[in-house]
């Protein structure tokens, strides 16, 4: 199975940016399917970007985030050659996680 | 005659289509009028721009797709079809085994009049026909496989130029009729015809979507769109825009479906690939 995370990090002058999308299905839990039954909530709840053994950017989600979702910023303090380590964990414990070369 | 029906419709008269089974069927004449009809009335695109649909006609909408599409949302599926078709079947074949070249690069040949079977074979049905052949259960038509394994094949060909062929064989000319015929018929409780929006309209909003002009418009297939919130194949395409009219939609791979298929891909001759699609 391909990873669930697409990044692509662009070190500029000052800042790198950060473009991120991480599949994933995002049930919110108050959804009800065809048979009308509610769809259990399956959710990421933490993003992490670390880079150099430290984390530069984390995100706690919930089940108002959407589908498949996208995710841009930017930080100081990176070169390009640098690794950025992307890692999410869902409600479920299921995780995943990316070591992307800034650009 | 197509110009006259075009016209037609443009006065919203409603297209007398018991005159058109008489005339004789002439693709290429009628090629051409669909044709100048979208480049008379959008001078200002660029003809291979079309198959962009709505992002060629809304300057707002392409700026925001020119920055989806740095990051595009069919990548999952295109990666995932890459896969599947990389994947032997349970007798060792692949898909590439069923298609010209491998399965890489021809979807611009896509759909095709099949003199032995007699009818139009889309992607989609040859797809499930391969499985079908080599032991496998044939996958549903309208989105997840389906959409991820086009979405490759479309990827593979980008930027190839369409090139439906439509020979002499009477049952081709009769199958591009027939598609022609359902693409200007109006049905369901709003009484649109699938020209209703996508020619007559085309460029307008219909609330806050702006309509793809018909030229082109199976060039970006499969597409993501947000409205859905996942990928969709042309079958997709075709049972929402009848339900979407508020008509009793066919079955997926319907034999008219491909019909219009066959109909509007051809009139999209020579305009390039753009698929997999993003749309909003």
């Amino acid at each position: 199975m391909a990873s669930t995370i697409r990044v692509r990090a662009v070190a500029g002058a000052d800042t790198t940016e950060v473009q991120s999308l991480i599949q994933h299905p995002m049930d919110s839990g108050f959804v009800k399917d065809s048979a009308g039954q509610l769809i259990p909530p399956h959710h990421i709840e933490v993003v992490q970007f670390e880079h150099g053994g430290k984390t530069v950017f984390t995100a706690l989600w919930g089940p108002a985030v959407s589908k498949d979702p996208y995710l841009k910023f930017s930080f100081k303090g990176a070169k390009k050659g640098d690794d950025l380590k992307v890692s999410w964990v869902d409600n479920k414990g299921a995780s995943d996680s990316l070591v992307a070369k800034i650009q | 005659m197509l110009r006259k029906l075009l016209l037609v419709g443009a006065l919203a008269l409603g297209a007398a289509h018991s005159a058109l089974a008489a005339d004789k069927v002439d693709p290429k004449a009628e090629f051409k009028a669909f044709r100048d009809y979208f480049v008379g009335r959008f001078p200002k695109v660029p003809l291979d721009d079309f198959v962009n649909g709505p992002y060629s006609m809304d300057a707002g909408l392409r700026k925001q797709w020119k920055a989806i599409e740095e990051f595009p949302p069919y990548d999952f599926a295109v990666d995932k079809g890459k896969e599947m078709f990389a994947k032997p079947f349970a007798n060792g074949k692949t898909y590439g085994d069923c298609f010209p070249d491998k399965g890489v690069g021809i979807r611009q040949n896509y759909p095709y009049f099949d003199a032995k079977s007699g009818q139009v074979i889309t992607l989609e049905l040859a797809l499930n026909q391969c499985r079908e052949a080599n032991g496998e259960k044939p996958l549903d038509y309208v989105k997840d496989d389906m959409a991820a394994l086009t979405a490759y094949m479309a990827f593979t060909s980008r930027g190839k130029r369409f090139d439906i062929k439509i020979s002499d064989d009477p049952r081709a000319l009769a199958a591009y009729r027939k598609g022609e015929e359902y693409f200007y018929t109006r049905r369901g409780q709003l009484n649109f015809s699938c020209a209703s929006c996508h020619v007559q309209s085309a460029g307008n909003h219909i609330r806050t979507e702006v309509l793809a002009p018909a030229l082109g418009i199976m060039a970006a297939m499969p597409i993501y769109r947000s409205e859905w919130g996942s990928m969709g194949t042309i079958s997709r395409r075709l049972v929402t825009c009848n339900s979407q009219v508020r008509a009793a939609p066919l079955k997926p791979q319907d034999e008219l479906y491909r019909d219009v298929e066959y109909f509007l891909t051809y009139m999209g001759n020579g305009l390039p690939v753009s698929g997999p699609g993003a749309r909003p």
